[in-house]
């Protein structure tokens, strides 16, 4: 997107019946939170025991998500502040519950009573203040505490977030350390500008099952950023284990087949098809080529 | 709204202590058909607030819950009992009526099934 949506207009202005419809109806945008939903929906970790939970679907839109939910057949209750965005989810006929609410005032639900929580591309819209009286950090605050207190015990909430800048994901992992979450931060394939996406993973109570690592091409570690609680100095450790190594660039002799295979293996790690390297990768063809 | 939404529901109104139960004012209910999973039913039960649940369930027009909340041996044998509860949490759906804070008396309005939550300027 040349714009992103949170610089134009709060969301439920951005969000209008014209809008919402379009973002519906993009097969484009379909395809993508499906996706995305079901990524998060792996990354929940729940019990497979065969029973259905009750999930929290957060920014829940016109439902694109929700469905993904319906199924792996769990149960829903869906949150979001476009009633435009809800008019869609009731014209499609959605299984889960629908409220028309601000996250940033807190959601309003009874302790302990979700097995999980999922948001894709919503939790972003928080960071920015869209009315005079808004104060992104009491709403990140109240937003969060919420969440906390809802979640029953070894509950997951996992979050796909677009965040503007990394003053922003700093902001968003803080104020969920201080509500009391443990968790880290899951990159699916890092080092493609394109197919990079973020899932913010929170646990709370005890975690028995580890995170998984994101997803990348090769099988070699990417990019996890964990963080753990320091009550001291609320700090956030990020660690990268993948610097960018210098370019060889070719010699004065041409393109030698060091310089070829490590361009494929650059590309595959981007996630694209790259033909199988074999004795005559960077053969020396003949001179009618 | 179903009931299984409603029975989590509470008021968000700052410094409110006694948001729950909203009492329903129930204007239009209708009655959508839900594949019987007697494993959900018995995971929510732990979680449901019984006392709410049932006069819930009575202001939407259903009376045949019990009035005191029934032990495990009940929910492990009696199927008849758990499709009740299953009717009761899931099949009843609220399209336009309103929640009411039973402190402040504030009205939540349902339309088109779907509760606004939305607080006010002053209320956060």
């Amino acid at each position: 997107m040349a714009n992103r949506p949170e610089l134009l207009a709060p969301p439920e202005i951005f969000y209008d019946e014209t809008e919402a419809r379009k973002y519906t109806s993009s097969s484009r945008i379909v395809d993508i939170q499906a996706k995305l939903s079901e990524r998060a929906l792996e990354l929940l970790a729940l019990p497979e025991d065969g029973v259905p939970r009750f999930l929290l679907d957060i920014g829940c839109g016109s439902g694109l998500s929700g469905e993904t939910i319906s199924e792996y057949g769990h149960h829903w209750l869906g949150l979001d502040i476009s009633a435009s965005m809800l008019n869609v989810a009731v014209e499609r006929e959605v299984e889960g519950d629908l409220l028309l609410g601000d996250m940033g005032q807190g959601l309003g639900l009874r302790p302990g009573v979700i097995d999980g929580a999922i948001s894709i591309s919503a939790v972003q819209w928080l960071c920015n203040a869209d009315k005079t009286s808004h104060e992104p950090r009491l709403r990140l605050k109240a937003f969060f505490g919420s969440l906390y207190r809802c979640l029953s015990r070894g509950a997951r909430a996992v979050f796909q977030v677009y965040p503007e800048n990394i003053k922003q994901r700093e902001l968003i992992l803080r104020q969920a350390l201080q509500a009391g979450f443990g968790g880290g931060l899951v990159v699916d394939y890092p080092h493609s500008t394109k197919k990079r996406k973020e899932f913010l993973v929170l646990t709370c109570g005890s975690v028995q099952t580890s995170i998984q690592t994101g997803k990348n091409e090769c099988d070699e570690g990417c990019s996890e950023d964990d963080f753990s609680e320091d009550e001291e100095s609320g700090m956030v450790s990020m660690s990268d284990r993948n610097r960018p190594r210098k370019r060889q660039k070719p010699n004065k002799k041409g393109k030698t087949r060091e310089w070829i295979l490590r361009k494929k293996e650059q590309s595959r790690r981007k996630g694209n098809d790259v033909p199988a390297d074999s004795k005559y990768t960077g053969r020396k063809r003949k001179s009618c080529f | 709204m179903r009931l299984i939404t409603h029975n989590m529901l509470s008021c968000n109104i700052k410094g409110v202590t006694n948001g729950f139960p909203l009492r329903i004012e129930a204007g239009n209910v209708i009655k959508k058909e839900v594949d019987f999973n007697p494993d959900f039913i018995r995971h929510m039960f732990a979680k449901l607030e019984w006392k709410a649940l049932v006069e819930g369930a009575r202001s939407m027009g259903y009376a045949e819950l019990p009035e005191d909340s029934p032990d495990a041996a009940v929910l492990e044998s009696d199927e008849s009992f758990l499709k009740k509860l299953h009717h009761a949490l899931l099949e009843l759906h609220l399209e336009e009526g309103a929640l009411v804070c039973p402190e402040t008396g504030r009205k939540f309005p349902v339309n088109k099934g779907i509760p606004n939550m939305l607080l006010h300027e002053d209320e956060v």
